[in-house]
């Protein structure tokens, strides 16, 4: 039934007939009676898919229940007795929604606890004091508090360890593991208190002291998550609380070699990772030993995926809820910086010659362009899981002056240049043979936009780079010059007034109005020949007004979502232009303002991402509805949408708001993307 | 040093080339911010392949522009050095003063910058992190002692002294191989600026690449005057490395 470009229009309106009886389209049923609960629809999503997909939809509820690849249970009796043990608020749960039965996945087993979640996580408010008087075993439920958040906050069966560990053994399949993980902290944390307020400006159920406490403590752990663990060697450590607070980490990268030593940690210091490293070194070489390569396993609520890349392996462990696809992409970027640090030959060659070389040597120094890759990774970020660039938006005429620029003071040597802003992309100059690969750029802009060591250092410079997908041979050697877009501040002529900006390089402000002039040559000694080219680039710039130009681009930001579609229910949205590999994505203003709104807006794309990705789902549209918002991802082979609205969006208008957003890139096409570019 | 004969207003200017060499998290990049910038940074990331300022000292009979290659100290990339001390005329070779290591490797650039780098050239000898010592250099001695725990890069022990390096080896090394010598803290400020005012005066007049006079428009063509030797090699050497890399 789905046609490449159909319109998702007509395809959720077959979902909303079956929908709001089957699936419980949330937005309706908050409005009338008790709200269908909100991560009981987050279970149901891919499910509603798959049967859309297979145009089953009208058919009848049970299906539901077959969603992934597990066999249809028997029905279960015993569900429901165990809801009337817990008391009458199930049971009348029960009567209300005739989906009650649902509320758990398919398990092997039940137990008291998770039907005792059950009302506090998503019976009215009214309802939760008689709850919490009537279930006593509140305490071991709450008791269970953190291991409950690993699994999965909340989810019936989620919190259920039998059966997470029934089915955490499927090894190395996105769609799997997606399903189980991929609304698994994040996914359910979408029920955190900022989601939440979502729910309650628009009338919805009040959040409840039992949750809270537990969102605040995870909304306490991600903002943490990036705090530094103490070295086991400093004086008056306790080894026990290292470890505690290591755990806690919502997510971990790990490079080791083949050998075991290791290479790279996120979190930790050698001394308290070296127990870690060693067992997962254990863990890869026993599989390996039977030729048989370990790609993944979840233990206690996290999931970690392996990566073997000649002599290394790359380990995350994430508590967040991609899936095995995207955290790989992930360890693919880790891998691709070492590359781009040492090359392809010189790293085979450290290890031919010995194979327990310990690469940190060679690596020294780079621990911060891994680590800032790692935390853009655990924040979320949209370029690397489209893996797309973003574009600064102007118009396509004024593009095409800086463009032409580029090429008239074009210097012999040089092979690519690019003018960036604020990490988004102004222009590139490329030879008519090469392109340049998404993953490069990722490298680069990681390396002087989000480890801020070279644009602290002030100055000109001349880096040596390894661009695996253009070459990883060999290095290139690449021109920096940051020139700072606002004029007032042009000139650092007085230099004692600098002071401030250059102590303190994490002001995002300098990322968001400084200009950068990257010059890349294959020619190591080209450096005096590049500086001379920027200077006449900036030159000629200043004259034909582009940097004013670039100037009030950047002053402009990103637009709503509201300017682009008026009026609309759309809260963010990502669009990736397949053929251009760019993406465009709206302000994150006003809906998503803190860094843990971002989290879990990506959180949500990544749960998209893996939907329509999954292996086996040929998805055209996903349609995901859950309490704390309604979403859409949208592909065909020309773009991928994915947009986000409002818990209580109804499907319709998200549809429509998605195809006028759709008709606005057609129409803003060459102002958002690059095409083309200028090429030599 | 200089006979100041002629203090006529507009002083004569002339750019010099220096170079940083040194073991990595030396301190190398935080003596030319606080050179450059008169500012510091706690925990600096490590430079990566090189960094090129300016900066302009005023002395008592001219204008000295320093272009400064601010050189990554890790290993990998010490095959690149040659590149930058190639034309330069003064280095400074920086180690740290709480690390025994980085004066042996301070030697190593020293040896080799008399054996490959232009004759003349003016070398400096820094022991770097004076703020990390105590009783050594007399302002040092005022800083407060817990913040060394703070500073990131130091090996210190928490101790009052985390000094492994007498005044005394440095010094005396420098003199055996005909260097300036100097300890400086870059945290705290001290001697930074004395290194580099020091290096323009053993400068011989004779060896600056003297350009065009007066303030302002000097600036740029300076540098690319200076610098027209290296362009004539570049053409040269372009063609073959592009194709070598093209493929």
């Amino acid at each position: 039934m789905p046609h490449d470009a159909s319109p998702p229009s007509k395809r959720s309106s077959d979902r909303q007939n079956s929908g709001d009886r089957a699936s419980g389209a949330s937005s309706n049923g908050k409005e009338h009676g008790p709200p269908s609960p909100g991560k009981d629809d987050n279970i149901d999503e891919p499910a509603g898919d798959a049967r859309d997909f297979a145009e089953s939809s009208k058919a009848a509820p049970p299906p539901r229940l077959d969603r992934d690849v597990r066999p249809p249970l028997p029905p279960r009796p015993t569900n429901i007795s165990l809801i009337q043990d817990s008391g009458a608020i199930a049971g009348q749960r029960q009567h209300q929604s005739p989906r009650a039965q649902l509320l758990s996945r398919a398990t092997t087993a039940i137990s008291k606890a998770d039907i005792q979640a059950q009302p506090h996580k998503d019976s009215p408010k009214k309802v939760s004091p008689t709850s919490e008087q009537s279930t006593p075993p509140q305490g071991p439920s709450q008791a269970f508090g953190s291991i409950r958040s690993l699994k999965g906050l909340g989810r019936s069966d989620a919190g259920d360890t039998a059966s997470i560990r029934s089915f955490a053994t499927t090894v190395g399949h996105g769609g799997d593991n997606e399903s189980l993980l991929g609304d698994g902290l994040f996914g359910s944390s979408q029920d955190l208190p900022t989601w939440r307020l979502f729910s309650n400006e628009e009338g919805g159920i009040e959040p409840e002291e039992l949750d809270r406490s537990e969102d605040e403590e995870i909304d306490m752990n991600f903002y943490k998550e990036f705090d530094a663990v103490a070295g086991v060697s400093e004086v008056g450590q306790d080894e026990e609380k290292l470890i505690r607070q290591w755990k806690a980490k919502q997510k971990h990268f790990l490079i080791l070699t083949s050998a075991g030593k290791p290479v790279y940690s996120r979190h930790g210091d050698d001394q308290l990772i070296s127990s870690s490293i060693g067992i997962i070194q254990t863990i890869i070489s026993f599989y390996e030993a039977n030729d048989d390569h370990l790609k993944g396993f979840s233990a206690a609520g996290a999931r970690f995926t392996i990566m073997s890349q000649g002599p290394l392996y790359l380990v995350a462990i994430s508590k967040l809820g991609e899936s095995d696809t995207q955290l790989r992409a992930q360890l693919e970027a880790l891998y691709m910086q070492i590359l781009s640090t040492l090359t392809l030959p010189t790293l085979n060659h450290l290890f031919a010659n010995r194979p327990s070389t310990d690469l940190r040597r060679p690596l020294k120094g780079t621990e911060v362009l891994l680590s800032a890759l790692a935390d853009s990774f655990t924040r979320g970020s949209a370029p690397a899981l489209l893996s797309a660039l973003e574009c600064l938006k102007m118009k396509k005429s004024q593009r095409q002056i800086i463009n032409n620029t580029l090429l008239r003071t074009r210097c012999p040597s040089l092979l690519y240049g690019l003018i960036v802003a604020g990490g988004r992309l102004v222009s590139v100059a490329r030879p008519r043979k090469h392109s340049l690969h998404p993953s490069d750029l990722q490298l680069v802009f990681n390396m002087l936009f989000e480890a801020g060591g070279i644009k602290a250092g002030g100055g000109e410079n001349w880096i040596p780079i390894c661009l695996p997908g253009f070459n990883k041979n060999g290095y290139l050697y690449m021109y920096v010059s940051f020139v700072t877009a606002s004029p007032s501040s042009s000139s650092s002529a007085d230099n004692n007034n600098n002071d401030e900006a250059i102590e303190n390089p994490e002001d995002i402000s300098i990322t968001q109005d400084t200009v950068a002039i990257l010059l890349i040559s294959a020619d190591k000694e080209s450096f005096y020949e590049l500086r001379k080219m920027r200077d006449q680039l900036i030159d000629e710039l200043d004259k034909n007004n582009s940097m004013q130009t670039i100037r009030s681009a950047i002053r402009q930001g990103r637009p709503a979502p509201t300017d682009i579609v008026p009026g609309t229910v759309i809260r963010h949205f990502l669009y990736k232009s397949k053929g251009n590999v760019q993406f465009m994505m709206p302000s994150f203003e006003p809906h998503f303002p803190t860094m843990l709104d971002r989290r879990k807006l990506l959180s949500l794309y990544h749960a998209l991402h893996a939907g329509v990705h999954a292996k086996n789902a040929h998805l055209k549209v996903y349609h995901c509805i859950s309490r704390n918002a309604v979403s859409l991802a949208w592909v065909t082979p020309l773009f991928e949408l994915y947009c986000v609205a409002g818990p209580n969006a109804s499907r319709n208008a998200l549809a429509q708001s998605a195809n006028k957003v759709i008709q606005w890139m057609k129409r803003e096409e060459e102002r958002v993307f690059i095409i083309g570019g200028a090429v030599f | 040093m200089v006979d100041s004969g002629n203090a006529s207003a507009p002083k004569p200017s002339s750019s010099v080339k220096l170079v940083l060499l040194g073991e990595a998290a030396v301190g190398k990049s935080s003596l030319v911010l606080r050179f450059v910038n008169n500012a510091f940074q706690e925990n600096k990331e490590p430079t990566i392949g090189a960094a090129f300022l300016t900066q302009k000292t005023a002395l008592p009979t001219r204008t000295i522009k320093f272009e400064i290659w601010d050189t990554a100290g890790q290993e990998r990339f010490a095959s690149l050095a040659p590149m930058y001390y190639r034309n330069a005329q003064s280095a400074l070779v920086v180690y740290d003063l709480t690390k025994p290591t980085s004066l042996i490797k301070a030697k190593h650039w020293v040896a080799e910058l008399q054996r490959q780098a232009s004759p003349g050239i003016v070398i400096a000898l820094v022991g770097n992190k004076l703020d990390l010592t105590k009783g050594a250099g007399g302002e040092a001695a005022a800083l407060p002692a817990e913040e060394e725990g703070v500073e990131g890069e130091g090996e210190g022990e928490g101790d009052g002294d985390a000094r492994k390096i007498t005044t005394q080896e440095g010094r005396s090394y420098a003199e055996e191989e005909g260097l300036l010598f100097f300890e400086t803290s870059a945290k705290s400020g001290v001697n930074v600026q004395e290194v580099f005012t020091a290096i323009a005066n053993a400068i011989p007049e004779t060896q600056m690449k003297t350009s065009r006079q007066g303030a302002g428009g000097g600036a740029g063509g300076g540098t690319q005057a200076a610098l027209g030797s290296d362009r004539v090699n570049l053409t040269g050497g372009k063609g073959e490395a592009k194709e070598g890399c093209a493929c």
